[in-house]
């Protein structure tokens, strides 16, 4: 005879399980860190980021991954003096880090991107803008991914 | 033929920031999946688009996979002359698209 102890045991044990399950395995996360932060200091070239002036908008839900709306504005007066040179959009737990690149110039009179991303699982989304004196600038919004994009046959 | 839509404002004053929309009709098959034999689908995306204003590059962006399909890229620029902007968008399998917009800059 099962006991309600034993049995709220295993309810939440296998619940536990199944959640864990769904994450990537720590060896394939560690690999994920990896490729991002190498992405990203290819992009930077090790110049330190600094948090401000981007603005990432995601919604933090997704039901759906495969079709992500994002738009990132950089806050600058986008004069030949003073300009956002580069805008990288990157995801944490993507097999890919990178989703795009944008080079901008003073041109653009108005330093802001909008496109449409996949995203593969709950984590970090990035965005970062090289500026024309060089500085690096990010912002970055967890997101909470329902149905993940690329993910017929489990987490790749 | 490659399906290519974009939305240029047809006029505008001069100095003025107009706002781009591009859409190219692409499924960016992300090279991830597999068929249900097993096998891989080979990635086919577009990995390159860029906008020139009469000649001069103004924007330009770097695809990748994580990209969603039917790729959207909306982004601005200072309306500085009448003349014609033109789109490029270049891929995977020697995909290749263009397409032009004029505007009357008043």
């Amino acid at each position: 005879m099962t006991s309600r102890r034993q049995f709220l045991t295993l309810v939440c044990g296998t619940f536990a399980a199944s959640q864990a399950a769904a994450q990537l395995d720590p060896n394939m996360q560690a690999l994920r860190t990896a490729a991002l932060a190498s992405a990203i200091r290819k992009v930077t070239g090790g110049q330190p980021i600094r948090t401000g002036k981007v603005k990432l908008q995601i919604p933090p839900l997704i039901d759906n991954g495969n079709t992500v709306p994002l738009t990132v504005t950089v806050d600058s007066p986008m004069t030949q003096a003073d300009h956002v040179k580069a805008i990288h959009v990157f995801t944490e737990k993507n097999p890919q880090p990178y989703v795009v690149s944008a080079y901008l110039g003073p041109r653009s009179g108005r330093a802001s991107l909008a496109t449409r991303a996949r995203i593969a699982d709950t984590g970090k989304v990035i965005a970062i803008a090289q500026l024309s004196d060089g500085s690096y600038w990010q912002d970055s919004v967890s997101v909470v991914v329902t149905l993940s994009a690329c993910l017929e046959d489990g987490l790749i | 033929m490659a399906r290519v839509s974009v939305t240029v404002p047809s006029s505008a004053k001069r100095g003025e920031v107009i706002e781009i929309k591009t859409l190219a009709a692409h499924v960016m098959e992300n090279g991830f999946r597999h068929k249900q034999t097993g096998e891989p689908i080979p990635r086919d995306i577009i990995t390159q688009f860029v906008c020139t204003y009469n000649g001069v590059e103004v924007f330009r962006a770097e695809l990748h996979p994580a990209m969603a399909a039917n790729p959207l890229l909306v982004f601005n620029t200072v309306a500085t002359e009448s003349g014609t902007l033109e789109f490029k968008w270049l891929g995977d399998n020697d995909y290749a698209a263009t397409q032009s917009a004029s505007i009357s800059v008043v």
